[in-house]
């Protein structure tokens, strides 16, 4: 035994397949507590269908539109806020991943993830890739509801759509990640949300293209253009449309490794907030 | 234990260990090790350093100052392979309470690199030796609190770790079940597991437990419960502890 256990040192490093098992973990337990929250996925399609349901169809008359890409040609009010309301499904899904980590740290379950011998920042970006995955069959599932009220993009625009809604995915979770490391208790997530969610949802052309709100505050229409949402509402509007924004895809890109290098650095031990404030 | 110590590498190995959060300090110097095979006992009251000392072993936090060694392997820069040889139950309930117990246990070896099949094989015999094969199936929130440290404590053997480390693994259980609960962690180290139970519950020490007595985050002694009794001159190893943290108490006031 004791010869043994002088010369035991374990294995070294993991290969692939141990990092896809431990990435397909991840993802799968992220789809089990979403199956065991069937509440939260009600919620998640009775708010954007609420919007478009009744929002939309009493702001009908109210906004006029000219033709501005991707569009062809005139459409209906419901037609332009639809890839809004998809993301809004993805960024309330990032914050509920985010307070689900706040939960957990609480709870204390995120030590079962930062102790796994895997590198954190690989166990944060499988987080990540797990809450958007969990995001996704809600935004198609809101998609075929929207198509019985007349919202029928181009066959093809169904599955364009789903890399530039992988990137949005990514980029709102890791925002959410990020809100989650500096939200210390629950009641201060409920601020994020108004801070966060609130500014980025109106403050974006998810309702309104952005030269209507330049007709009304200039000033506005420079914060709208900032907003990263509002790309990442564009990036999927081409994309329903098989065509490509490459602003908005640069701009989503870069937001989404800036906001996951911040998360990562706010959960590593060395630097991040969580080790100055003395808790995991 | 020291002898032992010169003679094996140990299984873990603090060395001059200070962690501070802002103005206060939470351990000041901190040096022990547990030699292989052993029980070690981490005693101390609430706020001694305990969980403070988990979370840098187990590298949640960065360390500050000094060095904390796993088989050989610096949890500072090779944490993946020191992190991979420990087993951990930290205070607080780290299960999915909505989760099957069978579900916790799959998703921990995931985080491990253990695939479905293999995990679902050592799960069952993990949870064979914690007596609670029956429950596989069921949804841990449906278990008690004595059952669900039983699958915790079953859930840091899955990967078949060589150090497992415990932080309070008994407050707040019955006395069935933290009888149960101990007694199923000293068989352990009887099949070759190094075991470090920290806690504030003196009647958890054994005579030939390896005893560090941990205060206001500095070690007061360490060795054997015997030797720390005879050393303290006191009858059991609570009047020796009462006395050593007394002892040190009085000096630093002096001071």
């Amino acid at each position: 035994m004791s010869a043994e256990v002088m010369g035991y040192r374990g294995p070294t490093g993991f290969t692939a397949p141990q990092y896809a098992i431990c990435l397909k973990g991840i993802v799968w337990r992220e789809a089990l507590r979403f199956l065991h929250q069937r509440e939260r996925f009600v919620a998640a399609l009775v708010r954007p269908l609420v919007w478009l349901f009744i929002f939309a169809a009493g702001f009908r008359q109210v906004l006029g539109f000219s033709i501005i890409p991707p569009y062809d040609t005139y459409i209906l009010y419901e037609v332009y806020i639809t890839p809004g309301l998809m993301l809004l499904i993805q960024l309330f899904n990032g914050m509920q991943s985010s307070l689900s980590m706040v939960y957990d740290r609480e709870m204390g379950n995120m030590r079962t993830l930062l102790v796994s011998p895997l590198p954190r920042w690989f166990l944060l970006s499988s987080k990540l890739i797990a809450g958007m995955a969990v995001s996704l069959p809600q935004v198609y599932t809101f998609l075929a509801i929207a198509w019985f009220w007349d919202i029928e993009p181009p066959w093809i625009g169904y599955i364009a759509a789903l890399p530039a809604l992988i990137l949005s995915g990514l980029m709102l979770g890791a925002l959410g990640m990020l809100v989650s490391s500096v939200s210390k208790q629950l009641e201060n997530f409920a601020g994020a949300m108004n801070f966060v969610i609130f500014p980025m949802f109106f403050a974006s052309s998810a309702l309104y293209p952005l030269w209507r709100v330049r007709e009304g505050s200039p000033w506005l229409y420079y914060v709208c253009e900032l907003n990263p949402f509002t790309h990442a509402v564009e990036l999927v509007r081409f994309a329903l449309y098989g065509r490509i924004n490459w602003i908005s895809l640069a701009v989503v890109g870069g937001c989404t490794a800036l906001f996951m290098v911040g998360a990562i650095l706010a959960y590593d031990p060395s630097r991040g907030l969580l080790a100055r404030r003395g808790e995991p | 234990m020291h002898a032992m110590t010169a003679i094996h590498p140990s299984t873990l190995a603090i060395e001059g260990v200070s962690h501070r959060y802002g103005a206060r300090q939470a351990l000041i110097d901190v040096t022990f090790s547990v030699a292989p095979s052993t029980f070690t006992v981490l005693l101390g009251l609430n706020g001694a350093g305990k969980s403070t000392l988990f979370s840098l072993t187990t590298r949640l936090y960065a360390i500050q100052q000094g060095r904390i060694r796993i088989f050989g392997h610096d949890v500072a820069r090779a944490s993946s392979e020191a992190l991979r040889m420990i087993g951990v139950v930290f205070q607080p309930r780290t299960l999915d309470l909505d989760l099957s117990v069978t579900q916790n246990l799959i998703y921990h070896a995931a985080l491990h690199g253990i695939g479905k099949q293999q995990a679902r094989a050592r799960a069952d015999d993990v949870l064979n030796r914690v007596g609670l094969s029956e429950r596989a199936n069921d949804k841990v929130r449906n278990l008690s609190g004595g059952q669900m440290r039983q699958v915790e404590i079953a859930r840091a053997l899955l990967h078949e770790p060589r150090l497992l480390l415990l932080d309070e693994p008994t407050v707040g259980l019955d006395i069935k079940s933290r009888a149960g609960i101990l007694g199923h962690v000293r068989r352990m180290v009887q099949e070759g597991v190094s075991v470090l139970w920290a806690t504030h519950l003196i009647d958890e020490v054994m005579q030939e437990d390896h005893v560090v007595v941990l205060h206001q985050g500095r070690v007061l002694t360490h060795g054997t419960a015997a030797h720390i009794i005879a050393a303290a001159d006191a009858r059991d190893i609570r009047s020796a502890f009462i006395r050593l943290t007394q002892t040190m108490e009085a000096g630093h006031e002096s001071s």
